[in-house]
């Protein structure tokens, strides 16, 4: 074995060395395929961020919508009555009322208004998100808010900074001003910044119709609910459904897959990543049988001075790994690059799983490219390959 | 008979090899004997089609004859499997081809050294042993010369190298001289021959070129399979070399 590998080797790094400007091309044809599908993987990851993010990062278990809304935060709503309700059921922990809705936040200067997703939380529930910087929601009804850190970092605003959002009710656009109490990590719901806040505060600024504006019934849309045992999701989620009026139930995952668009992103993204692949394989494939099959007669010799089969083999494999490696290496590292050069507001991230697997299927396209070569190496013929055979 | 033998390092015995075709069965090798002993050098020659070079590729354990046995080092090539006989290529055969002799990324004594290496022998000594034997043949300066850096010449002196270097029991030559000089193809096989003759290889040269026999201990001549007739002394070969005739 180490024989093989000695010998293989040996023979696989000195064609890659003596051609090298050949075999570079081919591994910067792979760096190119490696940044695209980081790239792909990078952006399907940002987006899906974007979209998912303070969903994911909730500290709860279950969702409560309103019966036949179909999992769409938007189209459910649900009263306090309701948020009473779910409070009482066996069970439940804790449980929170989340309004969702967009205002702009006014910036001083002639800076454009920034689009944020305006969001009603229940101050110690359920909902609110922990901040890193300030503190947290004190009352239902004050005139404060938490900021996420997208907001922070586009707005430039600080904790103690007031804010003014203008949002449409009725016809005319209203101004509020509100002060920031506190940060929170990144909260994206919608793929905007978010500000958070307090339920009743978020009622009375939110956007509404001209129909809406005069009453004084607060409307949530979702109920985030902690549960006393998080092993015990789908028997609470039972109970719910059965003891609270007119409600279904989800659980964070299938909330997400439920978000507008998300699923569809995230499959378009990955049949870009998974073509992106294939293309891989094809070009080192095709590569690797070119390279093959103008070498017949230098196998031939190879394998009728005594090379064995298995050589012959492990001598393509280690060539096919070693550009590939290269290949990935050099693109792993111009992803790095460009990414250095990326602002936080564009929506690639690089997350270390995402990265990991599609740098793993990278470096699995160029054994898999190669294995028709590989094959077509192992079965040539010294005699046919050296012209003996009549 | 069984005396004689053991002085061989090579022996056929009735070797046949057929072929089936569209048109019947082709005997490509009828019934072929032959014997070459330790130290000599043997042409085989015939018309294209006579048989050679299916008898090269059975001797070369590269081709299973239909019957027969083939006796290297009293070992029968006929009876063995794939891998016992890529063993045997490896370690007691020496080859040289007419053309794409040479690992073309290797330079000449990585070419020569290739082979102590398969056989897991490539030591110091080794080593030396590559580097004096290419610069017996005049390759001194051309060690690290690639193959696409030397002439037809110099690749078929370093693929003689490579034939020897593992002291192998039989070297065989497949029209070593075709793509070369007429200049050219005498100096490589009077060094061929020279090295056969001192190192105590059995060596076998399939040729057209007639005059190439001169440098070779006897002829053996092939016709539609059969082995019609063998020049042994030197006045039927020098004959044979200056008629020029098949």
């Amino acid at each position: 074995m180490v024989q093989t590998l000695s010998i293989a080797g040996y023979l696989a790094v000195k064609e890659v060395w003596r051609n090298r400007g050949r075999f570079l091309l081919v591994s910067l044809v792979i760096a190119l395929i490696t940044l695209l599908v980081l790239f792909i993987a990078a952006l399907g990851e940002g987006l899906g961020n974007g979209n998912r993010e303070y969903i994911s990062k909730l500290n709860a278990e279950l969702i409560v919508y309103q019966a036949k809304s179909d999992y769409l935060i938007a189209a459910s709503r649900l009263g306090r009555d309701r948020l009473a309700a779910v409070r009482r059921v066996e069970g439940v922990a804790d449980a929170g009322m989340l309004g969702t809705s967009s205002a702009n936040l006014v910036l001083p200067g002639n800076v454009p208004a920034l689009k944020v997703a305006l969001l009603g939380v229940e101050p110690g529930h359920t909902g609110e998100p922990p901040v890193v910087e300030g503190r947290q929601l004190v009352t239902g009804l004050a005139q404060e808010v938490l900021i996420d850190s997208n907001t922070a970092y586009r707005s430039k605003l600080k904790v103690g900074d007031s804010v003014t959002l203008r949002v449409t009710q009725g016809t005319k656009d209203e101004f509020y001003e509100l002060r920031i109490v506190g940060i929170t990590a990144g909260q994206q719901y919608s793929l905007q910044p978010s500000i958070f806040a307090p339920f009743f505060t978020w009622d009375r600024i939110r956007p509404k119709s001209e129909a809406e504006v005069n009453i004084s019934n607060p409307i949530a849309n979702v109920i985030l609910v902690k549960l006393e045992d998080g092993a015990q999701v789908d028997v609470v989620s039972q109970r719910l459904v059965q003891q609270v009026n007119n409600v279904e139930t989800a659980t964070l995952n299938t909330a997400i897959q439920a978000l507008p668009g998300y699923s569809a992103q995230q499959s378009t993204l990955n049949t870009q990543g998974g073509f992106t692949l294939f293309i891989g394989i094809l070009v080192i494939g095709g590569f690797f049988q070119i390279q093959i099959l103008q070498k017949v007669a230098q196998i031939g010799v190879l394998k009728a001075i005594g090379t064995a089969n298995h050589i012959v083999a492990a001598a393509s494999v280690i060539q096919i790994v070693v550009i590939t490696v290269i290949g990935v290496a050099i693109g792993a590292l111009l992803s790095f690059l460009f990414s250095l050069t990326f602002p936080p507001t564009v929506p690639i991230v690089f997350n270390g799983t995402t990265s990991a697997l599609a740098v793993v299927a990278l470096l699995l396209i160029g054994p898999l490219g190669g294995l028709v070569s590989i094959r077509y190496a192992v079965r040539i013929e010294p005699l046919k390959a050296l012209g003996l055979s009549s | 008979m069984g005396t004689a033998m053991n002085n061989y390092a090579l022996e056929t015995r009735s070797v046949i090899k057929t072929y089936q075709s569209d048109s019947g069965v082709i005997q490509a090798v009828d019934d072929v004997s032959l014997q070459v002993a330790a130290g000599e050098f043997v042409a085989l020659v015939g018309p294209s089609g006579s048989g050679k070079t299916t008898m090269l590729s059975i001797l070369a354990a590269l081709l299973q004859p239909t019957s027969g046995q083939i006796l290297l080092d009293g070992q029968d090539l006929a009876k063995m499997d794939d891998r016992e006989r890529v063993l045997l290529r490896r370690e007691k055969i020496g080859f040289t081809f007419q053309a794409n002799n040479l690992v073309p990324y290797l330079s000449a004594v990585e070419n020569v050294e290739l082979m102590l290496r398969l056989n897991n022998r490539l030591d110091k000594t080794g080593k030396l042993r590559a580097r004096e034997l290419l610069a017996r043949l005049g390759l001194g300066e051309r060690m690290h010369n690639l193959p696409g850096q030397m002439s037809g010449g110099q690749q078929q002196r370093v693929a003689i190298a490579r034939a020897l270097i593992h002291n192998p029991s039989l070297v065989l030559a497949d029209e070593p001289t075709a793509s070369l000089d007429t200049e050219r193809a005498y100096q490589v096989v009077e060094t061929f021959a020279g090295l056969i003759h001192e190192q105590k290889r059995a060596g076998i040269m399939v040729t057209h070129d007639l005059r190439m026999c001169e440098f070779v201990d006897r002829v053996l001549q092939m016709r539609d399979g059969k082995l019609v007739r063998i020049y042994a002394t030197r006045d039927e070969i020098m004959e044979l070399v200056t008629g020029g005739r098949h």
